[in-house]
């Protein structure tokens, strides 16, 4: 049943990059349960553009959590409490009258503070120009049960396809690092046939790639999983570390 | 070379020198404690099995060796993890929240490999490193236990022991790549039920040798 809350909110308001930011406090009043966590913020920016004040700058696209392009860290939780959603599925239902809530921009050196709670990804698409991608002849498409697939390998490369590159593996890390990230294109890629042949080189640049980003170790701690909306498994982590040792041990190049 | 540096130079990597010598611990503190649990077979019995551990002359030399390179690699790639990863969030949250991923554990490794550090200096200046003419390895050991702060002192750095052991077994594994839905679960038990062998078997020794033995 729908019913309205109030809720103190703390945002992190920062004017732009490298600038000094801090967690201002706002009343959000009359809220209704049945809107998301990004309706509130609408909510409340429109209160703020009446009062001739800068609204709460922060990503968002699609709104049904396919996209990736939302995402906050709410009260310590990257996409807030709930397990397997965005932060746009997130309803206020999930808070209770009074609460405070604390909204932070994903946290990394990979990836910096644009304004308020956007932060710039570009990191994650320097990864898939790196190797995020299977080389196609051109010429006539073969035909498409020419190669044959095991259905539980295109449902694990699936699972890892699932990826919205959204980042809330990096924000909750307590390394921040983009093991899940990577592993998750790593393995859909070498799980399927046309991944294979680039499968060494793919898994050499990516990892690369994400240590020169300046990305945090993995250390095994399983917050990512806990926190991926699409519910990635670190099994995809473990391929991506059995690909990379099989490359550097066994591949042609040096 | 280039292969070499590149691949252990990376990340990835530089878990898996952590994972394979971690590992090696873990077969050591297996075989130490099997070793230390003859002083349940009395005096005689564990004076008897370190006798024959030292007969063994440069065969045990070389197994020294061997460890104190693989703590050198664990310890020194181990810190330059710990600085890494410190370094990768400049801006930290003013509110951090657990997942349901993070255990006493994994949220400890650094901290944990720091104080058995420690503890295995001070345990080697102990028994190790000490003027053993004219005594038994069974006369150190008790009188260095009948001190009630050797004790807990022991007994503490073998807990420590047990909570890094508890993240490092499976982690380990996960990094080399082993890891499957199928298995895992069995892997983690197996490191959970080793952390507690080493916890307990360890630990209840200084226990033994002041009040019992």
């Amino acid at each position: 049943m729908s019913k309205s809350i109030n809720l103190t909110l703390k945002v992190w308001r920062q004017k732009g990059p490298g600038v000094k930011g801090r967690l201002e406090t706002y009343h959000a009043g009359n809220i209704s349960t049945d809107m998301s966590f990004l309706e509130m913020i609408d909510v409340i920016n429109e209160q703020l553009t009446k009062d001739g004040k800068e609204p709460i700058a922060f990503d968002h696209d699609c709104r049904e959590g396919i996209c990736g392009t939302c995402g906050c860290v709410v009260n310590g939780r990257a996409h807030g409490p709930e397990a397997g959603t965005t932060l746009c599925q997130l309803h206020m239902r999930h808070f209770d009258d009074g609460d405070t809530v604390v909204v932070e921009p994903w946290r990394s050196r990979a990836f910096k503070v644009i304004k308020d709670l956007i932060v710039d990804r570009s990191a994650f698409d320097k990864l898939i120009q790196a190797g995020g991608f299977v080389s196609v002849n051109t010429g006539g498409a073969q035909d498409a049960n020419a190669i044959l697939i095991p259905a539980e390998v295109a449902e694990e490369a699936m699972d890892a396809a699932q990826c919205i590159g959204c980042g809330a593996c990096v924000a909750s890390c307590p390394n921040a690092s983009a093991m899940l990230f990577v592993g998750a294109k790593v393995s859909q890629l070498a799980l399927l046939p046309q991944g294979k042949p680039e499968a060494a080189k793919r898994v050499n640049t990516m990892v690369r790639t994400m240590d020169a980003l300046g990305f945090g170790n993995c250390t095994n701690e399983r917050e990512c999983e806990a926190e991926c909306p699409k519910e990635i498994s670190i099994t995809h982590i473990a391929r991506m570390n059995r690909e990379f040792l099989k490359a550097g041990l066994t591949a042609g190049e040096k | 070379m280039n292969w070499v540096t590149s691949t252990f130079g990376s990340s990835i990597g530089k878990k898996v020198l952590m994972a394979v010598t971690g590992l090696a611990f873990c077969g050591f503190l297996a075989a130490h404690l099997a070793g230390n649990l003859t002083i349940y077979g009395g005096k005689d019995a564990f004076n008897a099995y370190a006798e024959k551990l030292h007969a063994l002359g440069p065969v045990l030399t070389a197994a020294e060796l061997g460890l104190l390179l693989f703590a050198l690699i664990h310890i020194l790639t181990g810190l330059t993890l710990f600085y890494q990863n410190f370094k990768s969030r400049p801006v930290r949250y003013k509110v951090n929240k657990r997942a349901g991923g993070r255990t006493l554990g994994s949220g400890t490794m650094p901290y944990t490999g720091l104080l058995l550090l420690c503890f295995v200096v001070f345990h080697l200046l102990n028994f190790s490193f000490v003027d053993k003419t004219g005594t038994t390895i069974f006369a150190i050991v008790s009188k260095a236990f009948a001190n009630p702060l050797y004790v807990l002192v022991y007994i503490f750095a073998m807990i420590v022991a047990a909570v890094h052991v508890s993240h490092g077994f499976w982690s380990a594994f996960q990094t080399i790549g082993a890891s499957h839905p199928k298995y895992m679960p069995l892997v983690k038990g197996i490191g959970l039920v080793f952390s507690l062998i080493i916890g307990i078997g360890f630990g209840f020794l200084p226990i033994y040798i002041s009040f019992i033995a």
